[in-house]
């Protein structure tokens, strides 16, 4: 007999909150006005029918796993790391309905406003010029399906598409949890997120600028004098054969262990070195990743966590080249990279919370093999001076949660190379500060969809960064409609 | 380099701190805080219980079992008799060991205190807790030698207190009364399957089980048997109702087992 479709009252908190004329930001005119439009907006939502499938699963609303959505607080990262089962014994699909389909999307149209400080055009004397431009704009959508296959064995399958339409396999595995019925002994094949308690997956900003982690994904910017000034072999480039990302999902094996509670948290991947690339384009090396983390209770404050990361890659330098059949130029072939040299990524953290405030402090170390930096063959000589860069990242991110609807989020980040490509570039050359401010509402919440209106400021300011060698700054004015359903 | 350096060192002596500091409390040591139970009920609860926590919370309609009505301040897993308030620490364990057959997840993952709050601000939407005073928790003997003999003795007394009419024979909640069970709001309760889990509803141990034997289920139709066991009898009891579960491997099964299995009930009870 098919389901009849059923209607949802308006959620009752929000009610009573309408009853009582009491909304999370009532001060002044405009922000009181905008927010009863997009409250009656919310309510009027609430009305349309619905078969909420979390509810089906899991019967939880998506405040009880997120802080605010898409950040996991300790119960979802517990539930996550159980394989997306609350321990319980109604986890398996045998006792869901057949109805149920584990699908969600996420789309976020926006207004942005986007300014660079030094862009380089035709038109200008110095070769730079100020640009700045604004508008109405869509971001790529995400098709999440997730779920479990049989009592302890999850996946999850995230087709992504970018502003224009064209998909990837942002992220796909299996995972065999609790196995020998032990929370200890995961394993998970496919495409995924690297086990970070610091996910950019789920960050809070969506902006241009302020959409990534700099510390996760920043790369040696290579002085283009000092390159051009350098004695070079036939084959250098002087571009960084890696676009490596911490933040970015990676293809391989991942062994997870955790705690009943996931107090303790402790993995192992084994990585195929090609920045999860798909079709095996580089090389037939591994990389490794590491992580740990301990959270403990302090009574009066809650939850506090602290951990560690190392992530040690390879990246080949060389490859064999094939010359097109039409002529031109060589072009490498896809899996015959060789002359791998490593790169490696270490870090800190601690989320320290204090009631509403959250304070999270990252550090990371990096380094690369000047052979990657600069696209030098690993047969080649080196340029004289070059040396292996490395740098220091800091980030302190801030999260004050005012309620369940209302979040405010603040983060600094710098990155300060210790030590430049080429000794002659000056020490600060390529170093890095971004600062973002944002705040979400979400002015409802019940399991099956969510809404939130996502305003942000970004500001990054790089020295040397622009073609003239000039510093640059970046900034980003965004308003995100950000809804997951 | 020395700020970083700087910074890199505290964060290290925070992390020796925290773990120094932050050894996990006991629940017994914990003082409920109503204010910041108030303000997480709605995150991790109302969704189900509802926002007056009388258990209709929006996600109300798609559960079954439906959630538990917090006003009428009845209780199903305590650790006190049958009619009395549960302690908070029974509240706290619930909460901590969620329901192995309904919606409700196990909580071990918050952090002590804010279930020790939640527990606090959920007791207020009961007058009774107003009024009464939780129950003095029951006091559970030393568990008896887990014998052929022992659960002979509690294969009898399952019968003799006609178990399985609401659990089966074997087990498995399907008795000849299980269709016309309901709780004390009237809602269809089908009776525990012990063949399914690996848990029991209000916890895995063998003094869990005895507890609710002694104690029973307040709101639903298992009644408390303390005023016809003997502690002895409730052992056995216990021990019988473990060979039932068949998807753990516990002593109680090796016993019968090493006895000759199901076979060997049949033979006359000592």
């Amino acid at each position: 007999m098919p389901r009849q479709a059923i209607t949802i009252s308006p959620d009752e908190e929000l009610s009573a909150r309408i009853k009582r004329g009491r909304f999370p930001l009532r001060r002044g005119r405009f922000c009181a006005t905008a927010m009863a439009i997009l409250l009656l907006l919310a309510a009027e939502s609430q009305t349309a029918s619905a078969i909420p499938a979390f509810a089906k699963k899991t019967g939880l609303r998506c405040s009880a796993c997120h802080e605010a959505w898409p950040k996991l607080n300790a119960f979802g990262q517990n539930f996550r790391d159980n394989g997306y089962q609350i321990g319980n014994e109604r986890d398996s699909p045998r006792y869901i309905s057949p109805l149920y389909w584990p699908a969600g999307v996420r789309y976020t149209p926006q207004w942005h406003r986007e300014r660079n400080s030094a862009q380089a055009t035709n038109q200008s004397a110095s070769g730079v010029q100020p640009l700045s431009t604004q508008g109405f704009d869509l971001s790529g959508i995400d098709l999440w399906t997730a779920g479990i296959l049989e009592k302890n064995i999850s996946f999850l399958v995230l087709p992504s598409s970018d502003e224009y339409g064209n998909f990837h396999f942002e992220s796909g595995w299996v995972r065999f949890d609790n196995l020998h019925q032990k929370p200890w002994l995961n394993v998970k094949a496919g495409k995924f997120e690297l086990d970070e308690m610091i996910s950019e997956k789920r960050m809070l900003t969506l902006s241009q600028v302020g959409g990534i982690y700099q510390i996760y994904h920043y790369l040696p910017l290579v002085d283009p004098q000092a390159f051009a000034a350098s004695t070079q072999a036939a084959g250098e480039t002087g571009v960084s054969t890696t676009g490596f990302g911490l933040g970015d999902n990676q293809l391989g094996l991942e062994f997870a262990s955790h705690s009943h509670d996931d107090y303790t948290r402790f993995s192992a991947a084994l990585l195929t070195s090609s920045d999860g690339n798909v079709n095996l384009p580089t090389s037939k090396a591994y990389d490794t990743f590491l992580a740990a983390s301990r959270q403990i209770n302090i009574n009066s404050l809650g939850p506090e966590t602290f951990g560690a990361f190392s992530y040690i890659g390879q990246s080949p330098t060389r490859y064999l080249t094939q010359t097109p059949s039409g002529g031109g130029a060589p072009v490498n072939i896809a899996g015959s990279g060789y002359g791998n040299k490593t790169f490696t990524r270490t870090g800190g953290f601690v989320m320290f919370s204090a009631k509403k405030l959250d304070v999270v402090p990252m550090f990371t170390h990096a380094t690369e093999s000047v052979n990657i930096a600069l696209g030098i063959p690993s047969n080649d000589t080196l340029p004289a001076g070059v040396r292996n860069p490395s740098w220091n990242g800091r980030m302190l991110e801030l999260y004050y949660t005012q309620n369940l609807q209302f979040i405010v989020i603040a983060r600094y980040e710098d990155i300060r190379n210790s030590r430049q490509i080429f000794a002659s570039s000056a020490g600060n050359f390529g170093d890095m500060d971004v600062e973002t401010i944002a705040f979400r509402w979400m002015p409802f919440m019940h399991s099956r969809a969510g809404l939130a209106i996502a305003p942000e400021y970004s500001k990054s300011h790089q020295i040397g960064a622009s073609a003239i060698g000039s510093n640059q700054t970046l900034t980003s004015a965004f308003i995100g409609l950000d809804f997951a359903f | 380099m020395k700020v970083f350096r700087g910074m890199s060192v505290g964060v290290i002596a925070l992390g020796a701190v925290l773990c120094v500091a932050g050894q996990q409390p006991q629940k017994a040591k914990l003082s409920g805080n109503f204010a910041n139970g108030k303000e997480q009920f709605p995150r991790y609860c109302n969704g189900c219980h509802g926002v007056r926590g009388d258990g209709k919370g929006t996600l109300a309609p798609y559960l079954d079992p439906k959630p538990r009505d917090y006003t009428m301040g009845i209780f199903k897993c305590r650790s006190t008799p049958t009619g009395a308030l549960p302690t908070d620490e029974d509240i706290y364990d619930t909460m901590t060991r969620g329901f192995v057959t309904a919606a409700m997840p196990p909580w071990a993952s918050l952090p002590p205190q804010l279930r020790m709050d939640i527990v606090v601000y959920l007791k207020g939407f009961s007058p009774r807790f107003a009024h009464e005073a939780p129950g003095i928790p029951i006091t559970i003997p030393g568990e008896t030698a887990i014998t052929i003999d022992s659960i002979k003795r509690g294969s009898g007394l399952y019968k003799k207190l006609e178990c399985a009419k609401c659990h089966g024979a074997s087990g498995h909640g399907n008795g000849p009364d299980a269709p016309t069970l309901v709780n004390i709001k009237h809602e269809p309760l089908p009776p525990y399957d012990f063949t399914a889990t690996e848990r029991f509803k209000c916890g895995v141990t063998n003094r869990d089980l005895y507890r609710t034997f002694m104690t029973g289920m307040d709101g639903s139709p298992m009644v408390s048997y303390a005023d016809k066991l003997t502690p002895d009898d409730a052992w056995d009891l216990v021990h019988y109702v473990r060979t039932l579960q068949t998807t753990r491997k516990s002593e109680e099964n090796r016993v019968l087992e090493t006895a000759g299995g199901e076979k060997s009930l049949n033979a006359a009870h000592p």
